[in-house]
């Protein structure tokens, strides 16, 4: 099974040779590096920028509204932010133009702590994303999901912020992408650049088929019926685990898998809150106006009297940065007991 | 996507869509007894006077604009008064037309006479001001001058000064790519020089091996709203940044049409042979001031490019009198005309503030996934 570096790898190939994407490109994105989580690398299109993020932003909005396709990538969403008015211009241009001019853009950076990255490498910004009108914002959580979304993404005409939950990036999933082969190491031997010399390794790519996982469209990854959870990214998988072993006590949590941030999938998240009466929105952006409270303001205000508790919200907090010691990152950002007990008090309110 | 005609409603003079080659020095004699052409480097009489008429009606329309806005029928005016001997004559050097074998546009709020020398007509312009669901580039959504014509690669006019530098390398790359001859035009104000994508723009286009088609520029005004020069800069002259850069760059005086078109023309000519950027800092006037917000009021003391060149056409016999007064009052009631025309159509609906969020009005609104 691919892992997520590489199944964003293979989107890409797939993206430049049959979807028309003519650059992918950022810091360190083309050779020798090919990312600094080697998502990139072997990749035809791939060019590196100087170190600016101002420009690589600028530079994919002229590219796109030249009309060619391209992939931009910010290597940390920490050093997004000083691109933040460009972001915003990049999502009013159709609008500020009344429909003129299109930007189908794709911006991918890895967000999200769990890899002791500290204070500047651990940031999310799915939150600030979900405020930049007029972009699409998606999170993967597994190789096959980071695969489709990608090339959705590539497809869409609209600018899409594509974030990767970088702690994800060397798992693997349960599900061969279309065309991979089921031997790892063979997909090693493929597609992952050697270690030393680079200079005259060229990517041999499988022959991949198009998958995609449609914009907008979470996804149930457990089933039940006391509780529903909503997450994305790195944080989906602990709230599956979670739920697991909820599940061996026999009670029923239903798990969601947003993936999309912006738009999302109210109709999977009022049918599952319907069922169950009682919610909780997980993720790791800091918890002032955080976009689970978005989700629980709505959930308050247009399913308020089917609920048998009140909707919460577990996120990171709201703090400057993330500390680098173990015990100051794990305490900024929501743990697994965290979630947990957040659906055990849940379960435990009584109407 | 074809070019537009050139010619308009009101019969207006034009030169071809197609620049006007003229030779860096000498001149073909003038005909005994006819008007000179001598002060102006050579220029014939078939690009001075049309550009003569395009400054005067970019004027007008600017003056216009003003007066739309100081009868209460708009909320905000910014323009480009005092920019005429520069704008024109840059739409007029430029490869118009749509896709990337044509030059992109990246221009910033007081671009309004490099718009009317690529054929915008007064009435878009009004629009824009009155914020008509009529108006072509923004349908009632953006301030004066912040146009885009897709047709003619003009690319949004936004209000954030200088995001336009590191987007002009953008449209560059993808032209350098096709190799069809199309460059990136990109301007914006001294002050604005001062944001990081200007030095972005120095960077991106000039690395060695992967330099891109762009014709950079700064219409140096020598203010920044209500901050002089001085007190915003070190340098002494913009284009010498771009020198750091190893760029060709060059100091021009912008309120003279004649150098501007030949300077920009050589740059031009440089770009679409080399691939390679250059500079051009252009010193200009601004002639109303920065904005609605300052009063729009005449400023003494600037130079007056547009009126110093009529003077010399007036001078060399090139342009009579009569026929000036005619080109005024001409644009004067367009000027009128375009007003009230735009004053009766629609504005646009309230409903409507949900189009366009997403290609083909895809849904946005969060109420209704």
């Amino acid at each position: 099974m691919a892992n997520m570096a590489q199944a964003i790898r293979m989107a890409l190939h797939y993206g430049e040779s049959k979807m028309g994407v003519k650059d992918i490109f950022g810091q360190d994105v083309g050779a020798p590096l090919g990312g600094v989580f080697t998502a990139t690398q072997g990749l035809k299109t791939a060019w590196n920028t100087p170190l600016d993020e101002r420009g690589i932003i600028g530079v994919a909005m002229g590219i796109a509204m030249a009309g060619d396709r391209c992939v931009a990538e910010i290597q940390f969403c920490d050093y997004i932010f000083n691109t933040i008015d460009l972001l915003k211009i990049a999502g009013n241009t159709l609008w500020c133009t009344n429909g003129q001019i299109q930007l189908p853009m794709v911006v991918m950076t890895p967000v999200g702590a769990g890899i002791r990255g500290s204070v500047y490498h651990s940031h999310s910004v799915d939150s600030w994303a979900s405020r930049l009108a007029g972009w699409k914002v998606v999170m993967p959580s597994n190789p096959l999901d980071a695969y489709g979304l990608l090339l959705s993404a590539i497809e869409d005409p609209n600018p899409v912020l594509y974030l990767k939950p970088k702690a994800l990036m060397r798992v693997r999933g349960d599900d061969l992408i279309p065309g991979e082969p089921e031997s790892e190491k063979e997909l090693k031997a493929m597609i992952d650049a050697p270690i030393g010399d680079r200079s005259k390794w060229k990517a041999r790519w499988p022959e991949l088929s198009k998958y995609q996982v449609p914009i907008g469209q979470g996804k149930i990854t457990r089933e039940g019926d006391r509780m529903t959870v909503v997450s994305y990214g790195r944080h989906l998988l602990l709230c599956n685990e979670v739920a697991d072993k909820l599940r061996e006590e026999g009670i029923a949590i239903e798990v969601i898998d947003l993936r999309s941030i912006y738009p999302y999938d109210w109709r999977m998240i009022s049918s599952s809150v319907r069922k169950t009466g009682r919610v909780l929105f997980v993720n790791e952006d800091t918890e002032v106006t955080n976009f689970g409270e978005h989700l629980a303001y709505r959930v308050t205000q247009e399913l308020f009297y089917e609920l048998m508790a009140r909707p919460r919200v577990l996120a990171g907090k709201n703090l400057p940065g993330i500390g680098l010691h173990a015990s100051l990152e794990d305490a900024s950002v929501p743990q697994k007991h965290e979630i947990e007990q957040e659906i055990r008090e849940c379960l435990a309110e009584i109407p | 996507m074809a070019t537009k005609s050139t010619a308009s409603p009101s019969g207006s003079s034009r030169v071809s869509k197609r620049p006007m080659k003229v030779p860096m020095k000498a001149s073909a004699p003038a005909k005994k007894g006819a008007p000179s052409t001598k002060i102006f480097s050579g220029l014939p009489k078939e690009l001075l006077l049309p550009m003569h008429d395009l400054m005067v009606k970019s004027r007008v329309l600017e003056e216009r604009l003003i007066k739309i806005y100081r009868a209460g029928e708009s909320y905000f005016w910014i323009g480009g008064p005092g920019e005429e001997a520069w704008g024109v004559p840059l739409g007029l050097l430029g490869k118009k037309g749509q896709g990337l074998q044509h030059d992109w546009w990246h221009l910033h709020y007081r671009c309004t006479p490099t718009l009317i020398s690529l054929g915008m007509e007064m009435i878009d312009s009004v629009r824009l001001m009155m914020n008509k669901a009529t108006d072509p580039s923004t349908g009632g959504r953006n301030f004066s001058n912040h146009y885009c014509f897709p047709q003619w690669n003009v690319a949004p006019v936004t209000s954030p000064i200088e995001v336009q530098y590191p987007i002009a390398c953008g449209t560059a790359h993808a032209q350098k790519r096709v190799k069809g001859g199309g460059i990136s035009i990109v301007s914006g104000g001294d002050a604005g020089t001062a944001e990081g994508d200007f030095a972005s723009c120095l960077i991106w286009s000039s690395r060695k091996g992967q330099e891109l088609p762009v014709l950079i520029t700064v219409q140096n005004n020598r203010w920044g709203i209500s901050t002089s020069y001085e007190g915003q800069h070190g340098e002494s002259q913009i284009a010498d940044r771009a020198k750091a850069f190893g760029i060709r760059s060059m100091v021009i005086d912008g309120n003279d049409p004649v150098e501007t078109y030949l300077k920009v023309q050589e740059q031009m000519d440089y770009i679409r042979k080399t691939g390679k950027p250059a500079f051009i800092e252009a010193m200009v006037s601004r002639l109303y001031g920065h904005s609605s917000a300052s009063g729009a009021n005449r400023v003494e003391g600037e130079v007056d490019a547009l009126m110093e060149f009529e003077k010399k056409l007036l001078k060399s016999g090139l342009l009579k009198d009569a026929d000036a007064k005619q080109i005024w009052a001409k644009y004067e009631a367009e000027g009128v005309a375009a007003a009230e025309q735009a004053r009766g159509e629609a504005a646009p609906f309230a409903d409507s503030v949900w189009d366009h969020v997403y290609v083909g009005s895809e849904n946005a609104d969060w109420r209704k996934f």
